[in-house]
């Protein structure tokens, strides 16, 4: 036989071959230039860093005001002092995080889907989801939490709750709700047409099509900027502090107009700075998992 | 004798257990067309991709006019700067038209002065029937006009060795003709090329060389009219009973 590898798909046949194989003397240098070309470039990442980074505290630390900055800004002190209050309120961002997050995604996905809808009967709805777009995007924020958090109560009506937790809550979820359709829609569109046409060559109905074809690939792709979305929205439920809701960011600003310090407020956005930073390393990971199950060796 | 333009030696590729190039060997010279046939997972369109260097090579050499381009040192892009490269599925950009896709490289990558990519894009284009299509974007062309504005994409950057990868295999069979004329033409005019294909009889016409893949390796390979009619290894007639629909002639014509 002329062919020395073993024959047959079996599984004996890569252990065979790579029992056979020992690289050659040309492969063994090989690697030890790509070795070394790694460790070069380990090298002028870590001396790059370390020299901007330093520039950059050097440039703080030098300052003129540096000192005062420091008791104003850095006490330990008043960072121990004002921490339970701070994590108590914390904990009021992050239930309405948690509340709002998935009411947002449900919305955003209804409305554009809502948009992308073809059948005459449903004009109406998608009326409704543009003008419903178009105002919330345009609103501020905070206008909207103002109106809700005291325009809904002044309105007097039975089984509405007063909780202001709750109205500002409602109030996030209605503006994001509005920008986050507008991201699912850009995925949504960004699907090749010809997905869509072999989901319906296999008779799909036209909700199967988007359920089961369109909206997981579209979902994939708008993981990044809804993620910026979810950060954002994090860190503005801290406007809800402007209609006196007792979450982080009150509890900081009570602190120092009561001990001229303003560490507090450093504090809490360190609550908030370790609360987006991990997930968004959990959603890189999850899209690195995707992208390398389905893209394969190739 | 010369340098042949593209030289591959003992080259060694595996995806994780699987084994797909088992000590290749395989020359080209320049004005040369080699056709690879052989059976799928033999192993043709990943050599392709280890000599555009789109793969990382795990053994071995693959060397352009005698400089080998697997060292890790070299630019990758300096050795794609010389070699074109056609795909299975045409890979043309669908946010360009048929004619910014032939001009994207010679401009940004080769500095040829817009004009005169454009010029030349057209020329080539109008030389393959295309010239309707120009201003057209390639999801609104057909798959053989999509193929053809791809081998034009490949040769306005005048490479010195065009790699073709099963660029009919997509394509409904009265198109095939149309791709194929392009090629041929193309070999005529004295491109080398790298051509891995199931179309026999194209491989029979237009090859000066067609070598037989299996399991990783070259098995046999000469001249188109041997390896096709007259193949000395058992293999290679048991694959070509399989993909050609009667026995082969035995004359060459």
């Amino acid at each position: 036989m002329s062919t020395p590898t073993t024959s047959g798909a079996a599984g004996g046949t890569a252990e065979a071959s790579r029992a056979a194989w020992t690289p050659s003397e040309h492969e063994v240098e090989r690697r030890a230039v790509r070795r070394r070309l790694r460790r070069r470039g380990t090298l002028v990442a870590g001396v790059a860093t370390v020299v901007g980074l330093g520039l950059l505290v050097a440039l703080v630390v030098l300052s003129p005001g540096w000192q005062r900055v420091q008791e104003t800004f850095l006490s330990p002190y008043h960072a121990r002092e004002a921490l339970p209050s701070i994590a108590q309120g914390f904990l009021l961002n992050v239930g309405m995080f948690l509340v709002a997050e998935p009411l947002i995604l449900l919305l955003g996905t209804l409305v554009a889907v809502a948009r992308g809808t073809t059948s005459p009967w449903l004009t109406p709805v998608r009326l409704l989801a543009v003008a419903y777009v178009d105002l919330f995007r345009g609103l501020p924020t905070l206008l909207v939490v103002f109106l809700f958090a005291f325009g809904i109560p002044a309105l007097q009506l039975q089984g509405v709750t007063t909780s202001l937790f709750w109205l500002a809550t409602a109030a996030l979820v209605l503006c994001y709700g509005a920008y986050v359709a507008e991201v699912i829609r850009a995925g949504i569109d960004s699907v090749h047409p010809s997905q869509v046409a072999s989901a319906r060559s296999l008779a799909l109905s036209q909700s199967q099509v988007m359920r089961h074809v369109v909206l997981p690939q579209a979902g994939r792709r708008v993981v990044p900027p809804l993620m910026n979305d979810f950060v954002s929205l994090q860190k503005d439920t801290a406007l809800v502090a402007s209609v006196g809701v007792f979450e982080a960011l009150f509890a900081a600003q009570d602190y120092g107009n009561y001990n001229f310090n303003y560490t507090p407020l450093l504090v809490a956005g360190l609550f908030f700075v370790a609360l987006t930073i991990p997930l968004a390393r959990l959603t890189d990971w999850l899209g690195r998992r995707v992208a390398e199950r389905e893209r394969g060796g190739r | 004798m010369s340098t042949p333009l593209l030289e591959v030696r003992d080259l060694r590729k595996t995806y994780g257990e699987r084994v797909v190039l088992d000590g290749l060997d395989l020359s080209v010279g320049a004005h040369e067309v080699v056709c690879l046939i052989g059976a799928s997972g033999s192993g043709k369109s990943t050599l392709l991709r280890c000599v555009n260097l789109l793969e990382s090579v795990d053994d071995g050499q693959v060397l352009l006019d005698g400089a080998e381009i697997t060292d890790p040192r070299a630019d990758p892009r300096d050795v794609r700067r010389e070699i074109g490269v056609v795909f299975q599925a045409y890979n043309l950009f669908p946010h360009l038209t048929a004619l910014d896709n032939c001009t994207l490289a010679p401009v940004r990558v080769h500095g040829v002065p817009r004009a005169e990519a454009v010029e030349r894009a057209r020329g080539l284009l109008d030389r393959f029937g295309l010239s309707a299509q120009a201003d057209v974007h390639p999801d609104r062309l057909s798959g053989g006009q999509q193929q053809r504005v791809a081998l034009v994409r490949a040769l306005c950057t005048q490479p010195r060795l065009l790699l073709l990868d099963e660029i009919t295999a997509a394509l409904d069979p009265e198109l095939v003709g149309d791709v194929l004329d392009l090629v041929r033409a193309e070999a005529e005019a004295g491109m080398t090329m790298l051509i891995a294909t199931h179309e026999m009889a194209f491989a029979r016409e237009v090859a000066t060389r067609v070598a037989y893949l299996h399991r990783g390796r070259v098995l046999e390979q000469g001249p188109p009219a041997q390896v096709l009619s007259d193949p000395r290894e058992e293999a290679t007639r048991r694959f070509l009973r399989r993909v050609l629909p009667e026995r082969p002639p035995s004359a060459p014509e």
